[in-house]
């Protein structure tokens, strides 16, 4: 196990380090740049900018410069746009925001999810079986960017309940409402994913025969029954954790959270290519370890695999 | 305890807690209007996105403008109707060359830290905006301030202190030009010229600008910075002129989308937002009181392609005006905007300081005439239904200007026979792709960056780097080089105007508006400062 996460570990090394490559490529190859602006600046000015920024020298010694500094320092630069901040500022200012309510969301579309997709599966085709998934297709049809004008317009426009956005240092208040767009689609999904999947696992066999050693049905469905159900819901899971959080941009930008989606988005309209660079690292890192924990949970779910 | 005497208790508690919760010289009346003051002077407003920065020598972005101008304190400050009025120096002299500015500090300006502000303060700043190394984007602007030097210091061909300013002591600042610039003055409200506490930037380096670092000059001092959420900054106690100063917090919420801004203003979160393009008409029907529209300075228009690259069609005037005469812009400001833009055949707006732009023939026309000489034009020069012409146009991702383009397609193919072929680009792939003539007809628009002609005049100055359509008229540029020092320069520009109405190089559409929706409990709004340098120390909340 342990020489297993060690060789996983080794080949994400390679893996970050090519999607580096591959992004610092692709962004210098986009028209236009940091600098570009609707008031060109005269030649020596930008001149003096660009040396400042080290963008004077040939791509591979930018590269090169790059990754030394973080290999080195840890630095992952200065933001080319917001001038008096780093990258390292720029991440450690907005991660722990998406990460706060990204979890949070995670958490209860996990919760809420798979609760109303088991309660749906031991109570086939009942009502409750009919209502959870009228639900969970309510909600799978209901993205973030659907839910956020919704519940603007909903709860700080006609109840005037909340704050129509902001953080404010994470009080509760400002995080109720971007937890629900962020969550609701997926309630919906893992909903779906696990009823089908119970469905399935309460019709085979290996339950057919504990039903028959006569052992009680709460037993049976915790015991038995649930570690195989989570199964493909944990592989549902995994890019859904990276989703919540890089897919958080129009939380970000839609309830003004200060959250790092929106940095990642303006970085990229902007051509701030260090802060482009510095999240693309972090959310490529965070995918590869994501990837990894699924894998292991695997496992831990599963007795038959082994690493 | 009886219930009266605990009631009685209550209130005498509240009454006390109510009269130590005021701020020490509240007023409740405003000095100069009387109305009633509210006890909360809170001035909450909505930004755009992020600031660039909040150094004011680096900062470029109108947003961290705005903060800035309330953080620090330059040479002179603007009125509410844009006029010159003393900030840190209480007035200037010029020597009779025009070319040395002395101007006078006042004895009482003071930092937040309790340190005097000196003439070596602005010296500091100056060389600092100017020298390579502070990689300003604003260094452009110490040039055009035509500061002794300032182009080869930029160049990186002379030292940064052989800039042409000076302290010969802490109460005088001298400044040498190159040449006379009669809108000088005027220049020194501009952020890149407020002073910086040397001190601080040397301690701190780039984090100087942090809540905890931070040492400024303004009325407020920057209390806390959420970067992409909110920047908050309160009254100055040591601020020469805090006497005066009625709102004491302010606050600035970042909100990218436009209409969510609009919802948490109509909520109450906000006391000003901006109008969404097309919804001032139903705003300004419900709400009154609140939604205000007062001329900017900046105006919108379309360029043709003039240089090599460019279409041969375009090479032709007629061409270039029978399209201009086709666009009815009265479709476009009163249904595509709505939002009270006066509508443009000029290039330099009407709203500019010191000049009035001619009557053109066109805008005398009414827009029946407009679309028969654009038609006789057109066939002069040869194009018609055997013969159509038919280009390209670009303008960048954006709904507004989406719509605009497409109405202007219509009315081209409608009246004219013209095929317009629309191509919306991402932001920096278009400014690439204008600022490389790889176009034929592109949007533009352009705000001035002080309020006299020249600022929009000078962008069809063959010279000129944000000439993108590559104009080059000798003699339009001779006429903007002998305004640069001429003692009535409105004859001058005059005739630039009436070049422009000929020849046709760019088209006009309109010129902008402020569309706001203000609070109406917000007074003090320099509505009449048409470049909109607002002072947060201006303002004040009315009771209700």
């Amino acid at each position: 196990m342990l020489s297993y996460v060690i060789r996983r570990l080794a080949v994400a090394i390679p893996t970050i380090l090519l999607l580096i490559v591959a992004c610092f490529f692709l962004m210098h190859l986009a028209p236009g740049g940091p600098f570009t602006s609707e008031r060109p600046l005269p030649p020596a000015v930008l001149a003096n900018i660009e040396a400042q920024y080290g963008l004077d020298q040939p791509l591979w010694k930018q590269l090169w410069d790059y990754l030394a500094n973080i290999v080195l320092h840890f630095d992952f630069g200065p933001s080319f746009v917001q001038k008096d901040r780093s990258v390292n500022d720029i991440i450690a200012n907005g991660f722990p925001i998406s990460l706060t309510y990204g979890g949070l969301s995670f958490l209860a579309a996990t919760v809420l999810g798979a609760g109303l997709g088991v309660l749906a599966a031991i109570r086939h085709n009942s009502w409750i079986d009919y209502g959870a998934v009228s639900l969970g297709i309510a909600a799978q049809a209901l993205p973030n960017f659907i839910m956020g004008p919704i519940l603007i317009l909903v709860f700080t426009l006609w109840l005037g309940l909340l704050p129509g956005g902001g953080w404010n240092g994470g009080q509760w208040q400002y995080l109720v409402m971007p937890v629900i767009a962020l969550a609701t689609s997926y309630i919906g999904s893992i909903a779906r994913i696990t009823r089908s999947s119970m469905l399935e696992v309460m019709n085979s066999n290996f339950i057919r025969t504990a039903r028959a050693k006569g052992l009680p049905e709460r037993t049976i469905l915790w015991r038995h029954a649930m570690k195989p159900t989570l199964m493909p819901v944990v592989s549902y899971l995994g890019p859904v954790f990276v989703y919540v959080l890089t897919g958080s941009v129009f939380v970000d930008l839609y309830f003004s959270t200060g959250g790092l989606g929106a940095d990642y988005v303006s970085s990229a309209l902007t051509r701030d290519y260090a802060v482009l660079l510095g999240v693309t690292i972090l959310y490529g890192t965070l995918t590869v370890l994501v990837n990894l924990a699924t894998d292991l949970a695997y496992a831990w779910l599963d007795p038959r695999i082994r690493y | 305890m009886t219930r009266l005497t605990r009631s009685a208790l209550a209130a005498l508690l509240s009454s006390a807690a109510l009269f130590a919760a005021l701020p020490a010289g509240a007023q409740d009346t405003h000095p100069e209007t009387g109305e009633a003051l509210a006890a909360d002077q809170v001035f909450t407003y909505r930004l755009l996105d992020n600031v660039s920065s909040l150094d004011p020598q680096i900062v470029e972005d109108v947003d961290g403008s705005d903060v800035v101008r309330d953080l620090f304190e330059g040479l002179m400050n603007q009125d509410a109707q844009g006029n010159l009025v003393p900030g840190v120096a209480t007035g200037y002299e010029v020597s009779d060359d025009r070319k040395t500015y002395t101007f006078t500090l006042r004895e009482d300006a003071v930092w937040s830290d309790g340190e005097p502000v000196t003439a070596g303060d602005f010296v500091y700043a100056w060389r600092r905006a100017a020298d390579p190394a502070t990689a300003s984007p604003y260094q452009w602007f110490v040039e055009l301030m035509s500061l002794e030097n300032a182009g080869a210091i930029v160049a990186g061909e002379m030292a940064p202190d052989q800039l042409g300013v000076s302290a010969p002591d802490d109460r005088t600042l001298e400044v040498r030009l190159s040449e006379p610039l009669p809108y000088f003055p005027q220049m020194t409200t501009h952020s890149t010229t407020f002073p910086t506490p040397q001190r601080v930037i040397e301690e701190h380096g780039s984090e100087w600008t942090r809540p905890e670092n931070i040492v400024s000059n303004g009325a407020y001092v920057l209390t806390e910075y959420s970067p992409g959420e909110r920047i908050v900054r309160e009254r100055n106690e040591a601020y020469w002129n805090n006497a005066e100063t009625i709102i004491d917090r302010v606050v600035a919420l970042v909100i990218n989308d436009e209409n969510v801004a609009l919802t948490r203003y109509l909520a109450g979160e906000l006391d000003r937002t901006e109008v969404p393009a097309g919804q001032f008409p139903r705003l300004s029907q419900e709400r009154p009181d609140e939604a205000i529209s007062f001329p900017r300075l900046c105006n919108y228009y379309y360029t043709f392609n003039l240089s090599e690259s460019g279409p041969e069609a375009f090479k032709d005037p007629r061409v270039r005006k029978a399209l201009s005469l086709a666009v009815d812009r009265d479709i476009i400001v009163n249904n595509v905007k709505a939002g009270g833009e006066p509508p443009a055949y000029t290039f330099t707006p009407e709203a500019v300081a010191g000049f009035t732009p001619p009557e053109t023939e066109m805008a005398g026309m009414t827009q029946a005439e407009r679309d028969e000489m654009a038609k006789e034009l057109l066939a002069e020069a040869g194009y018609g239904p055997d013969n159509p012409l038919s280009f390209d146009m670009i303008y960048n991702t954006d709904e507004a200007h989406e719509k605009i383009a497409v109405v202007l397609s219509q009315m081209w193919k409608q009246k004219l026979g013209v095929q317009a072929t629309l191509a919306n680009m991402e932001w920096k792939v278009f400014l690439d792709t204008r600022g490389q003539q790889d176009f034929e007809m592109a949007r533009g628009a352009w705000c001035g960056d002080y309020n006299e002609a020249s600022t929009f005049l000078d962008l069809l100055d063959s010279a000129s780097g944000y000439n993108d359509g590559k104009y080059n008229n000798p003699e339009y540029d001779a006429l903007i080089e002998q305004a640069k020092t001429a003692e009535d320069t409105t004859p001058l520009y005059t005739q630039a105007e009436q070049i422009i109405a000929e020849d046709m190089p760019v088209i006009p559409i309109y010129h902008y508006a402020g569309v706001y929706m203000l609070d109406s409990d917000v007074g003090g709004w320099p509505v009449d400062n048409v470049e909109q340098n607002w002072y947060s120390r201006e303002l004040y909340k009315k009771a209700e």
